[in-house]
């Protein structure tokens, strides 16, 4: 199967994906869909974005082999250190590729959505960067539960405003990055973080998070003297990580591909993010995908404890290949996550973001031979998230 | 098409949500639209996620929704009035996912069954209307309404005016509903534009028609104008008897 040639040209990944937008951002859509391939492709792009990965992110991220960690569970682990990208997560790979595309597409003016504050970190940081306009939505709930990152967008000269609406989170921050975009259509990009959204955003953003893939087969050769581990473990919200580090391997079957949702309080909790297994079939933020919904086609709000993970879709490529079983999906509560922070932080000295310890909690759900060989891809690193684990991790009797 | 040469003859679409502000509203907003000076119907399915929509909208949306309106109870409502029902068009106006979950076929049988005329689905391509679902319009003999706005190309308004069987809805400026509309230059430029296309369809202008002069403007140079947020924000203020409502509508056509 030849995964990494999808989409196909009106941007599906079997019956998932598309371009559901209103007509508004018909010429937008439009112009990205005709030229993503292109600009991508041209040496100017590749030149500036490679230069800026190497000499302004801090790429290539180490892949590190976890001794401690990998003795305690039986198999051997290497960490994708994507939390020690500037700004401390993956999401700059993304907003890198995309503030050039912006400036070749000639708009000043940039907006984003954030639900952990990351992604919002990564595109301030990027408008700085290039000195564009920077308007942030988020969440009213994610703001009060990342305060830092808020801060930190601030500090880098983006306007934040709340999304009030809804669970007042990640959806519905993103449902008025997309009003303001309908709104501004001629002079603004939108710089979606996950991938998830119209054609071409998933493949975008897929594409431009991919070096994350790459760099693991050179690395692992380097180190392990073979390219391709037995097993990749992602966290998965909209997917945007899981993407960027699956990608190479989507067309090798051996590498087996492991997605961590977010369970919240427990798949049949009512409390839960947990959406290829409670998800159905749907449109969202104009891609046909799996969603959380009712039977009315009303979007449910989605639960965990992160804010990276809360989202009630999931990516419509990784719809597909959770459809082709091409990947297998897991889940781990907010508490599994919570021990797997704790975990990692004792054993190898590394303290994880939130939505990365999804990644890791799942690791002692898997039956793994001794010998084999687990990518763990580290998303993102774990400062955001100290107020956090104070309140639930019960620091004094730790 | 109307006769362009007659001032105010414009068509009126009056937008409302179901469901708001109480749950059973509509069996009392319907029939003062029908009584009044009005020529379309319009009538909103509340969603969580409305893209489209400006804040108004948005509210009532979210208040129909707590009050307990969903696709089956106005379609239960709209079985109530089926002698008003062929008086004027109704069109429903809901968001592609609501169709999707509720069955694509069976929600259009529901709609020949209760009398819809047409449905406006802002987020739905016409390219995957065109190719998946006009068959089963056409089977049902439902109509369907899209959307052009100002950043529209001509071929694409050209498309609009094809493939939508029932009236063009003719977006003021690019812009969440409730947006108020500009009236300058660019705008008139625009609504030229569009008559001199000579477009075999109704053209009705909305996206922040909130008065007199705004929908003389567009019936100056369309066929009409639709008004959504501003009759909203009149419910809204609890002016819904029938004669409160009919003084609305007064304001927008009477000499």
């Amino acid at each position: 199967m030849n995964y990494t040639q999808l989409p196909n040209p009106e941007g599906f990944y079997g019956v998932y994906g598309g371009a559901f937008i209103p007509e508004i951002l018909y010429p937008n859509v439009k112009a990205l869909q005709d030229t993503y391939q292109v600009m991508l492709a041209d040496i100017g792009f590749q030149e500036e974005y490679n230069d800026l990965l190497k000499n302004y992110v801090g790429r290539p991220t180490p892949l590190y082999e976890a001794k401690r960690l990998s003795q305690h569970l039986g198999f051997r682990i290497y960490l994708k250190r994507e939390d020690l990208c500037h700004t401390g997560a993956h999401k700059i790979n993304n907003t890198i590729g995309q503030i050039i595309l912006a400036g070749r597409m000639g708009k000043r003016r940039i907006i984003a959505e954030t639900g952990a504050g990351q992604h919002g970190v990564a595109t301030a940081t990027v408008c700085a960067l290039k000195g564009l306009d920077c308007i942030v939505y988020m969440g009213e709930h994610d703001i009060q539960r990342q305060a830092a990152n808020v801060a930190r967008m601030r500090m880098l000269g983006a306007t934040v405003i709340p999304a009030r609406s809804g669970s007042k989170t990640l959806k519905d921050a993103t449902n008025e990055a997309i009003r303001d975009w309908i709104s501004h259509a001629e002079d603004t990009h939108y710089i979606i973080g996950s991938a998830i959204g119209p054609h071409p955003y998933p493949d975008l953003v897929s594409r431009l998070q991919s070096v994350i893939s790459k760099e693991i087969k050179i690395q692992l050769l380097d180190q392990f003297g073979r390219s391709t581990p037995d097993y990749v473990v992602a966290c998965v919200g909209g997917g945007s990580n899981a993407a960027g580090a699956m990608f190479d391997f989507l067309d090798d079957e051996k590498v087996k591909l492991i997605l961590a949702e977010a369970a919240g309080k427990g798949i049949n909790s009512g409390s839960t993010a947990a959406t290829s297994q409670i998800g159905k079939k749907g449109v969202i933020h104009g891609c046909m995908t799996l969603l959380m919904q009712d039977q009315y086609g009303q979007i449910t709000e989605p639960y965990s404890l992160s804010a990276g993970l809360d989202y009630p879709g999931i990516g419509p490529m990784h719809a597909h290949l959770i459809e082709q079983r091409r990947v297998k999906v897991l889940s781990a509560t907010d508490d599994e996550a919570l021990r797997a922070v704790l975990e990692l932080s004792r054993l190898e000295g590394i303290i994880p973001a939130l939505e990365s310890a999804h990644a890791l909690a799942v690791l002692h759900q898997l039956t793994i031979k001794r010998d084999e060989v687990v990518v763990v891809s580290l998303s993102g690193r774990g400062d955001k998230d100290l107020g956090i684990y104070m309140e639930n991790l019960k620091m004094d009797e730790i | 098409m109307k006769d362009r040469t007659m001032p105010n003859t414009g068509l009126l679409n009056i937008y409302f949500t179901a469901g708001y502000p109480q749950l059973e509203s509509l069996h009392y907003i319907l029939p003062a639209l029908m009584e009044g000076d009005v020529d379309f119907v319009e009538i909103g399915l509340p969603y969580s996620d409305p893209l489209a929509d400006g804040p108004v909208i948005q509210m009532a949306g979210k208040k129909a929704l707590d009050n307990g309106m969903n696709i089956d109870v106005l379609f239960d409502q709209l079985s109530k009035h089926s002698a008003l029902m062929i008086q004027k068009p109704v069109y429903l106006m809901g968001y592609f996912n609501q169709m999707l979950q509720f069955g694509i076929e069976k929600f259009l049988i529901a709609c020949q069954k209760v009398k819809v005329t047409g449905l406006i689905i802002p987020d739905l391509p016409m390219e995957y209307f065109e190719k998946e679902m006009k068959d089963l319009f056409e089977k049902y003999g439902i109509k369907i309404t899209f959307l052009v706005s100002p950043l529209t190309s001509e071929e694409r308004i050209k498309k609009a005016s094809e493939l939508s069987t029932g009236f063009v809805y003719v977006v003021s400026s690019p812009s969440i509903t409730g947006t108020k509309a500009v009236l300058d230059e660019k705008m008139i430029l625009y609504l030229k534009k569009l008559a001199g296309m000579k477009l075999n369809r109704v053209l009705l202008l909305g996206f922040g028609i909130q008065d007199k002069k705004s929908f003389e403007l567009a019936s100056a140079y369309l066929d009409g104008a639709i008004v959504g947020t501003s009759f909203l924000k009149q419910l809204d203020k609890g002016e819904t008897d029938k004669n409160q409502i009919l003084q609305f509508l007064a304001k927008f056509k009477k000499n």
